[in-house]
């Protein structure tokens, strides 16, 4: 599936940074990843093990924040977040509209490095 | 050595891509030419509607048409042998199109020629969701034999696409598929999402689906 281009772009991104900061090794990367992304912990961290060989990445441990699902409902804009698997038949607790927006939860966020 | 330091970053991993997903559509709209991503599950029926579509609007306009397989030119076979001008993007095992390659695949057209550009993205129901395209719109199928549920295991396919065409309603007598639950789940996850009843089969229901796109298409042209 799409884990390669993704880690490749998550490679891509701290490489870059840790070239502007002059560093020599990282040692983790903080990510946050929408809870509707069906990428696991456990693959991007062996495919970032596969690509980030030979580079000043390599080792790194991805640590994963999964952000929340969040939906907004249409009518009273009140947020309602929820967790992935539990996206059926929803209403507005606060207004009991079902219409609803997702307005997080398929992000893929560096937000930063440990590195020296 | 060094002391280790926290190093704050703050980027988003797919932004290179909506990036050139923006330069995309900026292009599209300088040489007037409106781009549909097309997108469903493998079988769902996207090659036999997009030639529907072609029937009921090339009398409109330039149609073109994108077809992304991971190994095989079939389908861009089939569309090409009603005339019009398909190009095939074998993406080599990878699961859905991202604006890079739909790049490339846009500058096999001289685009000032054309006016609607369809894209049949990779049969998929969850990478493709993930990628801007460039696509003006991105509209997805959803065929009755795979049931009313997939709103619910699919949300973010449903929540990215502007309009939903539900195909092969000749299905209908014979599967348990509920098209008012359906619309119901749809309408919680994406309450503007347009939606069709349509058989590329029987014809059913394509000419209201291919005015919805006519006005779109007319739309982004004026």
């Amino acid at each position: 599936m799409h884990e390669l281009p993704v880690i490749q772009s998550i490679l891509d991104v701290v490489l870059n940074h840790a070239q502007m900061n002059q560093v020599s090794k990282v040692h983790s990367i903080a990510l946050a990843i929408g809870e509707l992304s069906d990428l696991q912990d456990e693959w991007l961290q062996r495919y970032f093990d596969y690509i980030s060989e030979g580079t000043l990445a390599e080792g790194a441990r991805l640590v994963i924040e999964r952000t929340p699902v969040v939906l907004k409902c249409a009518s009273c804009a009140k947020e309602i977040p929820m967790k992935a698997g539990e996206m059926k038949d929803i209403v507005c607790p606060e207004c009991g509209n079902k219409e609803l927006t997702l307005i997080s939860g398929r992000e893929y966020f560096i937000k930063s490095m440990e590195a020296q | 050595m060094d002391e280790v330091r926290l190093i704050e970053i703050k980027e988003d991993i797919l932004s290179d891509n909506k990036d050139l997903a923006a330069k995309i559509r900026e292009q599209l709209k300088n040489s007037h030419t409106y781009l549909l991503n097309l997108m469903a599950s493998p079988g769902a029926g996207k090659t036999s509607l997009i030639m529907k579509t072609i029937e009921q609007l090339r009398g409109h306009y330039r149609i073109g048409v994108i077809e992304a397989d991971i190994d095989s030119m079939v389908d861009a076979e089939k569309v090409a042998a009603m005339g019009v001008k398909a190009v095939q993007l074998r993406t080599g095992g990878f699961c859905h199109l991202d604006a890079a390659m739909v790049s490339t695949g846009l500058a096999a057209f001289d685009l000032n020629a054309f006016d609607l550009i369809i894209i049949e993205n990779v049969g998929n129901l969850v990478c493709p969701a993930e990628f801007d395209t460039g696509a003006i719109h991105n509209a997805m199928i959803l065929s009755v034999p795979e049931g009313d549920d997939k709103p619910l295991k699919y949300p973010l396919m449903f929540s990215v696409s502007n309009v939903l065409v539900v195909n092969k309603i000749d299905y209908m007598g014979l599967s348990d598929f509920n098209m008012a639950v359906l619309k119901e789940r749809v309408k919680r996850i994406n309450p503007a999402m347009a939606i069709f009843e349509v058989s590329s089969k029987t014809g059913e229901g394509i000419k209201a689906w291919a005015d919805w796109l006519d006005t779109q298409v007319s739309a982004f042209l004026k």
